[in-house]
């Protein structure tokens, strides 16, 4: 069949040929391509050479504190729903030296930070993750304090989003508005339909240009008809639902028997905030080498479930394991509206999945709600 | 030019295998600048010359076993300006304190052909159930960079980064897979404090805990959880009476699935 021409935008169909040589393409520009793999029994994201490093014929099974990788009975190259963390670690690592610094005299000397990073090409992001890119650039695009090595990182990446044609028992975006369609924040985005086929639409100018380099066909009725029923099961197969009007109002509630009740169960390991794709806690570490005279400063991901977390002068705000769960929900789901503008979360479902001990915010909030109803209008 | 005066390490031992205070010796790459800025004044597995106290830090590696660790242990006290105790032995009387569980009569008869020779305490407990100590240097054994940085800390009189948190932080940091939720291992880690350098979860293989309780350890609750994997009481118990048997939290946990 002959090509079509991508550059005036119109969807078209991408085979599996075709998502080879989009991988090539984005190497040969340089670009770090990082995609799903199956590692240690389960989906990450990680750097993706060739199309074989993508997970065919793998799906997971999620519950609260529960993931299993299963085998599909087809080969579908992105038949998972998340990898077991977000795109956060790529944009955000969990460690980064903001300086380093050697004495000089009584004083002392900051050193440049040497080496640029190669842009990196994000093959498989979903809505809600995109979402969660969006949220975070927020936070870390503040008028008055940026964070340059951030919005640095994001505006050199390449994003090849890949839209969900499912959804698995821990996913709520559709009840925050953050997905399952694909609407922002992506160059290109895929839908994968039977047999490594992939409907491809540019959603920028430098992915329509990739997108005119590769071998594309016009999509058939049928692929169309299939597009459809995917978006509409990744919708309709959601298996949790978060009420906001609850959630909105917990900054109300710090005194809720709720509380206690979590905090029986909750191990204060901070799992949640790790795999949470919008957290952004750190801390900031300041070591020297043995003769002092050498020092460098890093950012380490952080918690708000430790207790350092919140040490203030004299000692720890936040002691309970109650006030450290209500902290995190409540700012989340809460007042982080009056701090950014919306809520923070974008029901990835990360969080209910990888709880050790299955914590779930849509029951803890739902458990809420239930004690709201009557005595509230 | 006279020498800096440069303050005097020492390294002691009670209880143990060694491993720990071998740890020191595995600072390969870091021996020499830490001999420029230590005099290694009493360390019996590294060399025979032996200085005589004050110390100005003591490593103290062993649990307290005998009425003869006790008196040596005051001493180690008196002769040291601070007092690092390292490893789960030192920290938590180590996989020894299982004795602590058990009639050490019993045992005594069982292993020692002249059961009249042995002069022993009935518990193996951790240093500072003895003296004051100044800092608490976790694992089993311990980790090198922890080590280097409690002794650079200390030296530039600044507060080691030494974090209480879990070791899934770690994991989630090091981006390893949890293996009590992707494989249904029993999994010690959410109650672990952090610092091995994930090790166990590195290699698929579930924490055993070595860090010891994390700052605070809902025991009960991650109890609760392995029992819905299907654990047996018998089970659970063991997974906390091991390196850390004897540490407060474990303790209790494991002494509730009797
Ligand atoms: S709070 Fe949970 S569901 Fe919401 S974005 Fe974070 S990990 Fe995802
Ligand atoms: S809610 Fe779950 S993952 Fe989060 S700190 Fe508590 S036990 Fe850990
Ligand atoms: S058992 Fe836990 S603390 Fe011990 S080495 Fe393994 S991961 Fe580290």
């Amino acid at each position: 069949m002959p090509g079509v021409d991508a550059s005036n935008g119109a969807p078209a169909i991408l085979d599996k040929d075709g998502l080879g040589q989009l991988i090539a393409a984005l190497r040969t520009k340089g670009y770090r391509v990082v995609g799903p793999r199956s590692a240690d029994g389960a989906i990450v994201y990680d750097d993706i050479d060739d199309i074989e490093d993508l997970p065919a014929g793998l799906g997971d099974e999620t519950e609260g504190g529960r993931y299993r990788l299963r085998k599909r009975t087809d080969d579908v190259l992105f038949g998972y729903t998340l990898g077991a963390q977000g795109w956060k670690r790529f944009l955000y690592p969990p460690r980064q030296r903001l300086f380093a610094a050697r004495r000089q005299g009584a004083g002392f000397q900051v050193e440049a930070e040497e080496g640029e990073e190669a842009p990196m090409a994000f093959l498989g992001p979903r809505a809600c993750e995109l979402a969660a890119v969006a949220l975070q650039a927020r936070v870390f695009g503040d008028k008055t304090f940026p964070d340059p090595g951030y919005q640095a990182r994001l505006a050199a990446a390449f994003v090849v989003a890949v839209e969900c044609g499912a959804a698995a028992s821990t996913c709520f975006c559709a009840s925050m508005g953050t997905g399952p369609e694909v609407t922002s924040g992506h160059d290109i985005r895929l839908l994968e339909i039977k047999g490594q086929r992939f409907l491809a639409e540019a959603g920028s100018d430098r992915g329509r240009e990739i997108l005119t380099g590769l071998s594309l066909s016009a999509p058939t009725a049928a692929d169309l008809k299939m597009v459809a029923a995917a978006r509409k099961a990744a919708r309709a197969g959601q298996g949790r639902v978060l009420d906001r009007d609850t959630a909105a109002a917990l900054q109300s509630m710090p005194d809720h028997p709720r509380w206690d009740d979590v905090a029986a169960r909750c191990l204060s390991c901070g799992n949640c905030t790790m795999v949470c794709p919008t957290c952004f806690c750190t801390t900031v570490e300041d070591v020297t080498d043995l003769s002092g005279d050498h020092a460098e400063r890093w950012r380490k991901w952080d918690s708000c479930f430790s207790v350092e977390f919140s040490y203030i002068h004299g000692g720890a705000v936040r002691t309970e394991a109650k006030s450290r769960y209500r902290q995190w929900i409540t700012h989340k789901l809460s007042t982080w509206a009056d701090q950014f503008g919306s809520s923070g979360c974008v029901g990835c479902g990360r969080c209910i999945t990888w709880c050790p001990v299955g914590i779930d915010i849509t029951a803890e909030v739902a458990a809420i709600a239930a004690t709201r109803k009557g005595t509230q209008g | 030019m006279p020498e800096r005066k440069k303050p005097k390490l020492a390294v002691f031992k009670f209880s143990s295998c060694d491993g720990c205070q071998l740890t020191l010796l595995d600072c390969e790459d870091e021996l020499l600048a830490l001999v420029g800025e230590v005099r290694i004044s009493y360390f019996l597995e590294a060399t025979r010359k032996v200085e005589k106290g004050p110390y100005d830090v003591s490593l103290v590696e062993g649990s307290i076993t005998t009425p003869h660790d006790i008196k040596a242990i005051r001493e180690v006290r008196r002769m040291s300006k601070t007092l690092v105790s390292i490893g789960a032995c030192a920290t938590a009387g180590g996989i020894q304190a299982l004795r602590n569980f058990g009639s050490v009569k019993e045992f005594i008869r069982k292993v020692y052909a002249h059961p009249e020779y042995i002069d022993t305490l009935t518990t193996s407990t951790a240093v500072s159930d003895h003296v004051s100590v100044d800092f608490e240097l976790r694992g089993c054994p311990i980790n090198k960079y922890q080590l280097l940085e409690v002794l650079n800390a200390t030296l530039n009189g600044r507060r080691p980064n030494i974090p209480r948190h879990s070791q899934c932080m770690e994991c989630k940091a090091n981006g390893v897979v949890c293996r009590m939720v992707a494989a249904g291992e029993p999994c010690l880690g959410p109650v672990t404090q952090a610092g091995c350098g994930t090790l166990c979860p590195g290699v698929n293989r579930a924490c055993y805990g070595c860090f010891g309780p994390m700052e605070t350890p809902n025991t009960a609750s991650l109890a609760a959880a392995l029992a819905a994997q299907g654990r047996s009481r018998d089970e659970i118990q063991r997974l906390f009476r091991s390196f850390n048997a004897n540490s407060d939290a474990f303790r209790k946990e494991g002494d509730s699935h009797g």
